[in-house]
């Protein structure tokens, strides 16, 4: 049976459940609209698939159903009770078709022309009594009354289809009970008591060892194995298959051959490959970005593939498999490659490094480079409809989770990016060392090796100084070592005197060794964040308590690693730390689109903010009521040119920055894209001209900021209108925003940093009660209303309820401004309310409420 | 947590409690290098005898280390350190009051705990101007008894570290 079918199965028996107990409630209410609209819309769902799966039987049946309920729900026709169980029997018959359709994998044959037709006359009005008995198979008629009806009920006193009841009842059920929907938050609760038990599992084995009670000693190894057990179990109820992460793909690499010129095969292996939704849902934006790039700047056209001897059809394989306790994904193409000397030219052009340097770089550390914040070439991005190269958030976001990316490259061959990520955050595999007379936890994931150093006996293995940096040969390669005394500053730590073990890691493509005195076992460890003021030591990813109850410190191997000044990534990612609690802050990089439009000066906007850049043919331009529009992608796209008046020129191409939210694309046509650069954006507010927040320094130059706001209210009114709404929030004063939406996040913290405010944005309420818990302090918070799981309301009621911000003003953003929107936000507690999106409203809302004192 | 840091409190505090016309007028004393101070009693969580502390590298020099608290994880801070006072010999036992503070526990360690009392405004004064800068920014005024001053600690700007 295939996937689609059985997920039709199950829903439509929780939709036939539900619609049975709604028919219940009818009946004793017939007057109970809502009730009426639920049977309704259950019904109409179950005709909309059978439809869709091609289920004729089961739709013709749905459909008499469905007619009569739209009558009733019209109000054209009255509910009477003989209706409700003509509804009734229809049910029935429907549920009697799904159970066939469950055995035997199709509709069953058999004829429901006696239902549908009694069905039809009470649509047309006539009053039908008694109620048909459906025919089913010549069996199992159903009672024409089961009025008490839910399943389980209903199924002992209405007799049955002679042939094997039972075998039926069972079958429904089990389908029915196959899954059950269980809240994320039940499985997180979950998750968190089995972290603690595997602790306190930890440390009771470590006192049995000690002790030589023996008589704990069963019961305690039968703990341990059950504990290991439901660990097992509770994390199964946590994977998900990567596919699930994938299922967009498809049509989004079809679209973009389709806009590209491009033929383009996705093959995806390993589907099935189960890993920790909080990872799943971590690695869903950076693989949608290196498949869009692989097609995008790796793939070449017919013609060019044709002239290199190639296929036309490229090729891009996502493969997804386990090995050890890490999951690991490849994105590959056979496309061009990376452009090694094009790389190493930009490399120099930004001063990166010197050419001395390049010379002596394996292709492969060029190639790194693209790693780096910032590093992309103008070409690249004007080509075609890249956001850039972005490789380096991709890289952030996989260390964040404590993954690794690699990649192979060949020039005319194709590149192959390859992604290791653990299987799950919550628990992970420790090797325990001492250095300094401490212990510490290096997580297992990044250790390759253990050396034993400087031992004398031995005579193996010595460590060598070159001035005071210690190295190691290590079979064909000259080792870089990291004292860990010395790196974390520990007392005793002889430089020079250096022996005991080399713990040989592995980050990203670097390789170095950690020395350390001691190295004990591994160990399973629960990793628990560190105290807020301890945020900003970045040489620690959190820390535990271990088997003997002590508390120890769990090393970052990237946070060591860029401490110790190894990685080729490393300055330029100090620079653009993400500030210890997440989230955006205005005063921290930000990559930003460089173009020219109008005069000479250069024009900035943040490029999270562009959802596109295209280079449309003038002659695609068309005129619609005086604005030039252009058909894009099934719609027309409003055309705003930034340089204020617009006339088609003869021929040639015009530049385009394609703005989207929801629907909705809005372009902005300039003359020429420059450059993308990351670089912190602080904007000096200044003049008042209409369309630009102000001016920043930005690559050197004095750059004119555009205010998207502005530019987006001259494509029509309705973008403010949008279902969905984020809000940020900044410091300076610090204001927090909360938005779902990262194009309200991306137009909103530039406003409000150019007023002059530090600004903080989390995509949900539950991160921002988080950062509250974590004890992070603002002085106003700016929120969304309407944002799924946790909209504006529940959380202004939540943050006012309890907790450090209790009193903090509130301001809700909303695209809902009525009335009565205004005064249910005021009721949960919001200080203001704002239209979205109103930045002058906003700005004198927060510079009220932060003047005023703030009422107790 | 809270019903064990309840059972905690001897039946003096509760005495106490009863003396107080507010709970929050409650305090408990403690003694860091001779000078008695006080934190609000209903921010105490337990109270420690010494404990194996694992120091945290490159951590502010204020921060001692970690400790386990019936798993949980506990920040220690040195209060003579916070306070700028020199660290204690070795003879001194050091207790521990464990306090929360934005969901997270914080132990402060210190020389001595004293009692439970409480502190009526009536006795309440100002910090003297005169006070040392790094003193002034963590007391919130001083309290005065016939033979003693007790400075009136605030706990969110001693936790306020780095």
């Amino acid at each position: 049976m295939d996937d689609l079918l059985a997920d039709f199965l199950t829903e439509t028996h929780e939709g036939l459940s539900a619609v049975d107990e709604a028919l219940l409630r009818l009946e004793r209410a017939p007057d109970d609209a809502p009730t009426l609209a639920e049977i309704f819309r259950q019904v109409h769902t179950i005709k909309g698939t059978c439809g869709f799966l091609g289920l004729t039987r089961l739709e013709k049946v749905a459909h008499s159903a469905e007619t009569i309920l739209g009558l009733y729900r019209d109000g054209s026709l009255k509910v009477t009770p003989q209706g409700i169980t003509l509804i009734f029997a229809a049910v029935d018959a429907i549920r009697h078709i799904v159970l066939e359709l469950e055995q035997h994998g199709q509709e069953p044959e058999g004829d429901d022309s006696a239902v549908i037709a009694a069905l039809d006359a009470t649509a047309r009005g006539e009053s039908v009594v008694p109620a048909p008995r459906p025919e089913v198979k010549a069996e199992a008629p159903v009672e024409a009354a089961p009025i008490a009806a839910p399943i389980a009920t209903a199924a002992p006193t209405a007799p049955r289809a002679p042939e094997a009841p039972a075998e039926a009842q069972q079958a429904e059920s089990a389908a029915a009970q196959q899954t059950i929907r269980v809240s994320v938050e039940v499985l997180e609760d979950l998750m968190t008591l089995v972290s603690e038990l595997v602790l306190t599992r930890n440390q009771l084995m470590q006192l049995a060892r000690v002790s030589s009670d023996s008589q704990i000693s069963v019961p305690l190894q039968r703990l341990s194995h059950i504990t290991s057990e439901l660990q097992e179990g509770v994390m199964k109820t946590r994977m998900q298959p990567i596919g699930n992460a994938w299922a967009k793909l498809p049509r989004l690499v079809r679209d973009l051959a389709n806009e590209l010129g491009k033929k383009i095969d996705l093959e995806m292996r390993g589907a099935e490959t189960e890993l920790d939704r909080q990872v799943l849902e971590l690695i869903k934006d950076p693989l949608t970005h290196m498949v869009r790039n692989s097609g995008d700047h790796g793939l070449e056209k017919p013609a060019d593939r044709r002239a290199a001897a190639k296929p036309e059809t490229g090729r891009i394989l996502l493969n997804a498999y386990h090995q050890g306790g890490h999951i690991i994904i490849e994105i590959g193409d056979d496309g061009r490659g990376l452009p090694v000397d094009k790389i190493r030219a930009k490399v120099l052009a930004q001063g990166l490094a010197t050419e001395a340097e390049l010379a002596q770089m394996s292709e492969h550390d060029v190639l790194r480079f693209i790693f780096r914040p910032g590093f992309s070439t103008a070409q690249q991005i004007t080509s075609v409809s890249g956001r850039g190269v972005g490789m380096d958030v991709v890289k952030t976001n996989i260390e964040r989770i404590g993954g690794t990316i690699e990649l192979r490259s060949k020039e005319g061959r194709g590149t192959t990016f390859t992604i290791k990520i653990p299987l799950t955050l919550a628990i992970v595999s420790a090797l325990i060392v001492q250095a300094g007379g401490e212990r510490f936890a290096i997580p297992q994931i990044g250790v390759v090796e253990l050396v034993r150093v400087g031992d004398e006996h031995e005579g193996s293995t010595r460590i060598e100084m070159i001035k005071d940096a210690p190295v190691l040969r290590l079979r064909d390669r000259l080792l870089p070592l990291v004292s860990l005394s010395s790196l974390l500053r520990l007392r005793d730590a002889p430089v020079g005197d250096l022996k005991g073990y080399v713990v040989v890691m592995q980050v990203g493509a670097n390789v170095f060794g950690i020395v350390v005195d001691r190295v004990f076992d591994t160990e399973e460890i629960v990793v628990k964040p560190v105290a807020p003021i301890l945020r900003h030591i970045t040489m620690f990813s959190g820390n535990t308590i271990l088997g003997d109850g002590s508390v120890i410190m769990i090393l970052d191997p990237n946070g060591v690693a860029r401490g110790a000044g190894i990685t080729a990534e490393g300055r330029a990612e100090d620079q653009q730390t993400v500030t210890a609690t997440g989230g955006i802050r205005s005063d921290s990089s930000t990559s930003l689109l460089l173009f020219r439009a109008g005069d000479q000066t250069p024009k900035a906007v943040p490029l999270g903010l562009v959802a596109r850049l295209e280079d449309i043919p003038v002659e695609r331009i068309e005129m619609s009521g005086g604005t030039p529009v252009v058909q894009y992608r099934g719609q027309l796209m409003p055309m705003v040119p930034i340089a204020g008046h617009w006339e088609a020129p003869e021929s040639g191409r015009q530049a385009v920055l394609v703005f989207t939210e929801g629907q909705r694309s809005m372009g902005l046509m300039v003359d020429e894209i420059l450059d993308v650069v990351e670089e912190p954006l602080i904007i000096q507010p200044g003049s008042d001209r209409l369309g630009y927040l102000g001016s920043a320094v930005i690559a050197g130059r004095v750059t004119d900021v555009i205010d998207t706001v502005y530019w987006l209210s001259h494509a029509g009114g309705d973008w403010f209108r949008g279902d969905r709404k984020s809000s940020s929030s900044a410091q300076k004063p610090r204001l927090l925003l909360i938005d779902d939406s990262p194009f309200f996040r991306h137009l909103v913290v530039p406003a409000l940093s150019a007023a002059g405010f530090d600004v903080t944005a989390v995509e949900s309420p539950a991160e921002a009660l988080r950062l509250r818990d974590a004890g992070v302090e603002f002085e106003a918070l700016i929120s969304d209303i309407e944002m799924p799981e946790m909209d504006g309301l529940s959380f202004a009621r939540n943050v006012r309820a309890s907790g450090a911000w209790m009193r903090l003003p509130l301001v809700a953003l909303s695209s809902r401004a009525e009335p009565e929107d205004v005064s249910r936000g005021r009721e949960a507690g919001f200080t203001d309310y704002v239209a979205k999106y109103d930045r002058d409203a906003l700005l004198s809302s927060l510079h009220e409420c932060l003047s005023s004192p703030i009422a107790a | 947590m809270q019903s064990i840091s309840e059972t905690q409190r001897s039946s003096p505090a509760i005495a106490a409690l009863a003396l107080a016309e507010r709970e929050d007028d409650v305090f408990l004393t403690l003694t860091v290098a001779g000078q008695t101070c006080s934190i609000p009693v209903l921010l105490v969580r337990d109270v420690l005898g010494p404990q194996a502390i694992t120091p945290i590298p490159l951590a502010p020099p204020e921060v001692a280390g970690g400790l386990n608290l019936r798993g949980r994880i506990v920040t220690a801070i040195d209060l003579r350190k916070r306070l700028g006072l020199p660290t204690a010999d070795n003879a001194v036992k050091a207790m521990s009051v464990v306090v929360e503070q934005g969901g997270e526990l914080y132990s402060l360690i210190v020389d001595q705990v004293g009692e439970v009392i409480p502190l009526p405004s009536a006795g309440i004064c100002p910090n003297p101007p005169t006070l040392d800068a790094l003193w002034r920014d963590v007391s919130l005024s001083v309290y005065r008894e016939e033979d003693r001053l007790i400075v009136m600690l605030d706990v969110e700007r001693l936790l306020n570290i780095g």
